[in-house]
């Protein structure tokens, strides 16, 4: 471990956090824009060609709201709640790797962050300590309607991490290993992509994914309509804004994860590796939205009972149809 | 630099411990239960069990803090409420076994120190509790109580089924 060495850490942590924090500012320009071309609509093109500036004008516009913080709020955990829910999202970043490894210095460098070989496992860590940020924000705020957002969004959080942590059970039996740079390594070309071998099991990561990051369908610990703003309605300012960068940055780093566990992470034939990355993650962000202009959202007690009763069977299912073809 | 950091987890552990047992509000309380046992996690990755600082996150800090936050809301107890419970007996009870496992601690810190400061610092063997030790130990040696631990666990959803759906009640 040398200066160098430190240096091309230090470096790839940079880049790809840097990478990262673009993506979540440009996502919500790339979401009105896409939500106003489904519903017909133009959306913001005012600031800047095509309203490319409108992020760095929303962020502006934040920064200098007044920050309330309301009467008889815990003071310490409302400041810190939006901080909780926005870290963990980036956390999950630095287990993917993000493209093939070059040399730089005639050096050998990986593009992932840290490459543990319980990449997985890391992935549903992080993931379980999301839900906090909303948990304790909601509670904090001392208000009827973040509270009840908060309790929606800790029922719904447990019931849809179990389907997923199973649904990832299935994709462990086939890979044999909780190594991201391996289960990479794996799907080197397109017929041995693992959504091949895991449909069901990637259809049930989808699902609980959208339910994990709390998008429409599942957007219930927000549901404006019924919870006035759900559990960041006491929220102002940077805090607020905090809230949403975590669910953007929440939204990217579930789509790298099923980009590298199910579609083959950065490999690809002709482009380098980081733009098929970047290419496969932007594919499941415009689902993202996709379904967002499309589905309406779900009824409290459909949601929890779809997740109980019919995801989780399906998830057992696929682990046992999973060991009967590989004893087979 | 690994001793600045197992400090540094350790103080944070015992500090977040005294935390969980002197704050006035339940749900505070469970915070510092959650801060606390991510410390442990850190504690089990500094020495090298990855596998288990994920499990103590995912496990407790995750799903089972989860839980218990959710019940502490939903019944969003009052000081008065929780302080009408407070028995003398509970007090007596709770200080003896405290202090009987105090004496606990301090006998293996003892026993650690009289047999010298290397044995406390003795490294961690190469594959310590790495994910192929752990489950072929489940699978082989400890089936038995594996088995065990499970019949038990199924008791425990068979007893919580019973009783949320309660007597007469047939409405699921």
């Amino acid at each position: 471990m040398d200066l160098i060495d430190i240096g091309i850490t230090v470096g790839k942590v940079v880049i790809i956090f840097g990478a990262l924090m673009g993506m979540v500012a440009y996502m919500t320009l790339f979401e009105r824009r896409v939500i106003a071309f489904i519903q017909g609509r133009i959306g913001p093109n005012r600031v800047g060609f095509q309203g490319l500036l409108q992020p760095i004008a929303d962020a502006v516009k934040l920064l200098f709201k007044e920050d309330v913080t309301p009467a008889g709020a815990n003071k310490f955990l409302f400041a810190i709640a939006p901080m909780l829910s926005f870290i963990p999202t980036l956390l999950t970043i630095a287990v993917i790797p993000v493209a093939e490894s070059s040399t730089i210095f005639g050096r050998e460098v990986d593009w992932i962050i840290s490459d543990i070989n319980i990449g997985i496992l890391f992935v549903l860590a992080v993931t379980a300590m999301e839900v906090y940020g909303i948990i304790i924000g909601g509670w904090a705020s001392n208000s009827k309607y973040p509270l009840l957002g908060a309790l929606r969004a800790s029922a719904q959080m447990i019931s849809y991490e179990v389907s997923l942590g199973l649904a990832l059970v299935g994709l462990l039996m086939v890979t044999g290993t909780f190594s991201m740079t391996e289960i990479v390594a794996q799907q080197s070309s397109f017929l041995q992509w693992n959504i091949f071998k895991q449909p069901l099991g990637f259809l049930l990561f989808i699902i609980g994914a959208f339910a994990e990051v709390n998008r429409i369908p599942f957007d219930l610990p927000e549901a404006e309509a019924e919870l006035v703003g759900g559990y960041n309605t006491e929220f102002s300012s940077m805090k607020f804004a905090m809230y949403f960068m975590g669910e953007y940055a929440a939204m990217i780093s579930i789509s790298a994860i099923m980009v590298t566990l199910y579609f083959g992470g950065w490999q690809g034939p002709i482009l380098p590796s980081p733009i098929w990355f970047l290419l496969k993650v932007g594919a499941f962000l415009f689902t993202f939205v996709w379904v967002r202009g499309t589905l309406p959202r779900f009824r409290y007690d459909q949601l929890m009972r779809f997740g109980w009763l019919v995801l989780l069977p399906l998830a057992l299912f696929n682990i046992f149809i999973t060991g009967v073809i590989m004893v087979l | 630099m690994y001793m600045a950091i197992f400090i540094l987890f350790a103080i944070m552990s015992i500090a977040g411990a005294i935390m969980v047992i002197t704050l006035k509000s339940p749900v505070s309380s469970a915070i510092a239960l959650i801060f606390v046992l991510c410390c442990i996690a850190g504690l089990f990755a500094l020495m090298g069990a990855l596998f288990m600082a994920a499990l103590q996150v995912i496990v407790y800090a995750g799903a089972i803090m989860v839980l218990f936050l959710f019940i502490i809301m939903l019944l969003n107890l009052k000081d008065e409420i929780l302080g009408e419970d407070e028995k003398k007996v509970t007090r007596v009870f709770g200080s003896i076994l405290g202090i009987a496992f105090l004496l606990e601690i301090g006998f293996f810190v003892r026993r650690a120190l009289t047999v010298g400061s290397e044995s406390l610092m003795y490294p961690v063997p190469e594959q310590f509790a790495s994910i192929e030790v752990i489950s072929t130990g489940l699978f082989t040696k400890f089936l038995f109580a594996f088995e065990i631990t499970s019949v038990l666990l199924l008791v425990a959803i068979i007893g919580a089924i019973m009783l949320s759906k309660g007597e007469g009640k047939t409405e699921y």
